[in-house]
């Protein structure tokens, strides 16, 4: 087996390009699992952890984020809790603190499980995939990027260099149902931004279906109930009805199956709650926290 | 492949080192490092946790070839000479150790947090010490060693 150690991005895509079939490794915190169990045997690994490039972020002109597809969890907890309320809440589910100071969004990504906890704030905050070959540059919003059963539009030659998250104009929120608080695997979790710039609000649904996946009714009975009542510029407490039949249309939009960890009706169930929940929660730090509202 | 990792403090070499095997496996079956144990391979366990660079890590999931070039500190190279460290010795006084398979991940983990925050609170050591499985203790005496390190 070869194993590829490029130290820079340039290099790392060239490598890529001569070698479609090596599989990247970042924080290996999928990759040697497989490995250790013998459950892939890549003619190559492509180790992208001395790529310096995929391992920073930075602000964006329009005040989002570019986040570099390397850099692991712990980072985003400790340097973007402010910036990516959300996608640090889902990062501070994952794992435990020793994965947490590997695994990365990229990875994530690149592994496509429809339980991965970042998909479903990446769909709520309408985040899009920066892809990267010899043969240049695509942005892919991430409400395009999964395709199947860990599948995505990723190209043969391409790595994912890096996340672009729009400016967190409202409250963010993440949840998730697991046996415990650590090392869970999502049996459902959600995701939740309420954007008050446009009056809109984004869904994601992890471990619910083929792939993460949005809640469009949802969202847009939401974003009428909001307009209609006029409760962005007068914000009262949602009414117990808003709030349930969202719950009911996120877990309408589910597609989830029995397995393991829980039965479809269970994930449906859940995911009513989850939605509720998290509804109630962001509404009202949108009604009380005055720093988040000038959007 | 060979490999250069700097362990404990010392460069060491590994020959014939299959690049996607773990580092787990260099330190215990190539370098006369046993401490880091291998529970589980798939970093459910904790019992392999090794400081890469400075930071804990499952060594099962550090393909061998990341490791090229970095330092990593196992938990061998915690004690002074035959001093324990802190962490070591609270583990022996307040009894944390039973049949000691987690013992190595937990004192390498518990270090760290220490390292971090001097003086933890409950839920900072139970958030700590989440990626580390027991099967033994019941975790109340390992929870104890913590905070009495702390105190040392
Ligand atoms: C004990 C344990 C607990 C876990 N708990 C959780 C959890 O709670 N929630 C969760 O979501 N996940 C969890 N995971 C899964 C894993 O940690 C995450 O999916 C993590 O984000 C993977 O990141 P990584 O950098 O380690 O990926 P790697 O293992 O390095 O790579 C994963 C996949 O992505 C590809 N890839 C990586 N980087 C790139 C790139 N830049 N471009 C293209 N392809 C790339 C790889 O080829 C591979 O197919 C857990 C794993 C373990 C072992
Ligand atoms: S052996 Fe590495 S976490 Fe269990
Ligand atoms: S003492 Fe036996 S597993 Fe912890």
């Amino acid at each position: 087996m070869d194993f590829l150690r490029p130290t820079s991005l340039a290099d790392a895509l060239s490598a890529k390009a001569d070698q479609p079939e090596a599989v990247p490794i970042a924080g290996g915190t999928d990759v040697m699992v497989e490995l250790n169990f013998d459950h892939r045997r890549p003619s190559a690994l492509l180790d992208l952890t001395r790529v310096p490039e995929l391992a920073t972020w930075e602000p964006t002109a329009d005040g989002g984020t570019r986040l570099g597809a390397g850099v692991p969890y712990t980072r985003i907890i400790t340097e973007l809790g402010a910036r990516l309320p959300g996608l640090a809440m889902a990062a501070r589910t994952v794992g435990s603190p020793q994965i947490r100071n590997r695994g990365t969004v990229g990875g994530n990504l690149g592994a496509a499980s429809p339980a991965g906890d970042t998909h479903p704030v990446l769909l709520a905050v309408d985040a899009a995939v920066e892809l990267r070959s010899v043969r240049g540059t695509r942005v892919v919003p991430v409400r395009e990027f999964y395709t199947g059963v860990k599948r995505s539009v990723l190209a043969s030659d391409e790595l994912i260099t890096a996340v672009l998250l729009p400016r967190a104009g409202g409250p963010q929120q993440f949840s998730k149902v697991g046996t415990r608080n650590a090392m869970v695997i999502a049996v459902c979790s959600f995701g939740l931004a309420l954007h008050p710039g446009d009056g809109t609000v984004g869904t994601g649904i992890g471990s619910a279906g083929p792939t993460p996946l949005r809640a469009t009714e949802a969202e847009w009975f939401l974003t009428g109930e909001l307009a209609d009542g006029d409760l962005w510029e007068s914000p009262k407490p949602l009414t117990d009805s808003v709030r349930r039949r969202f719950g009911e249309l996120v877990a309408e939009a589910a597609a989830p199956i029995d397995d393991v960890r829980g039965s479809a009706a269970y994930r449906r169930h859940a995911l009513s709650v989850l939605a509720r929940r998290t509804l109630g929660w962001a509404w009202q730090d949108y009604r009380t926290g005055g720093d988040q509202r000038c959007a | 492949m060979r490999l250069n990792v700097t362990v404990n403090g010392e460069p060491r070499q590994a020959e014939d080192v299959w690049p996607g095997e773990s580092l787990l496996y260099v330190l215990r079956e190539r370098l006369g490092l046993p401490g880091s144990k291998n529970a589980c391979e798939q970093g459910e366990c904790g019992s392999c946790t090794v400081y890469l660079d400075g930071t804990p890590v499952c060594a099962c999931l550090v393909a061998a070839g990341q490791a090229e070039g970095r330092e990593v500190r196992t938990v061998e190279g915690l004690a002074e000479g035959e001093a324990l460290d802190r962490v070591q010795q609270s583990f022996v006084d307040a009894g944390a150790v039973q049949c000691g398979f987690c013992t190595p991940g937990l004192v390498v983990a518990a270090h760290d947090l220490l390292a971090r925050v001097p003086e933890p609170t409950d839920p900072e050591i139970r958030e700590a010490l989440a990626g580390n499985l027991c099967r033994c203790t019941g975790y109340e005496k390992i929870l104890d060693a913590v905070r009495l390190a702390a105190r040392r």
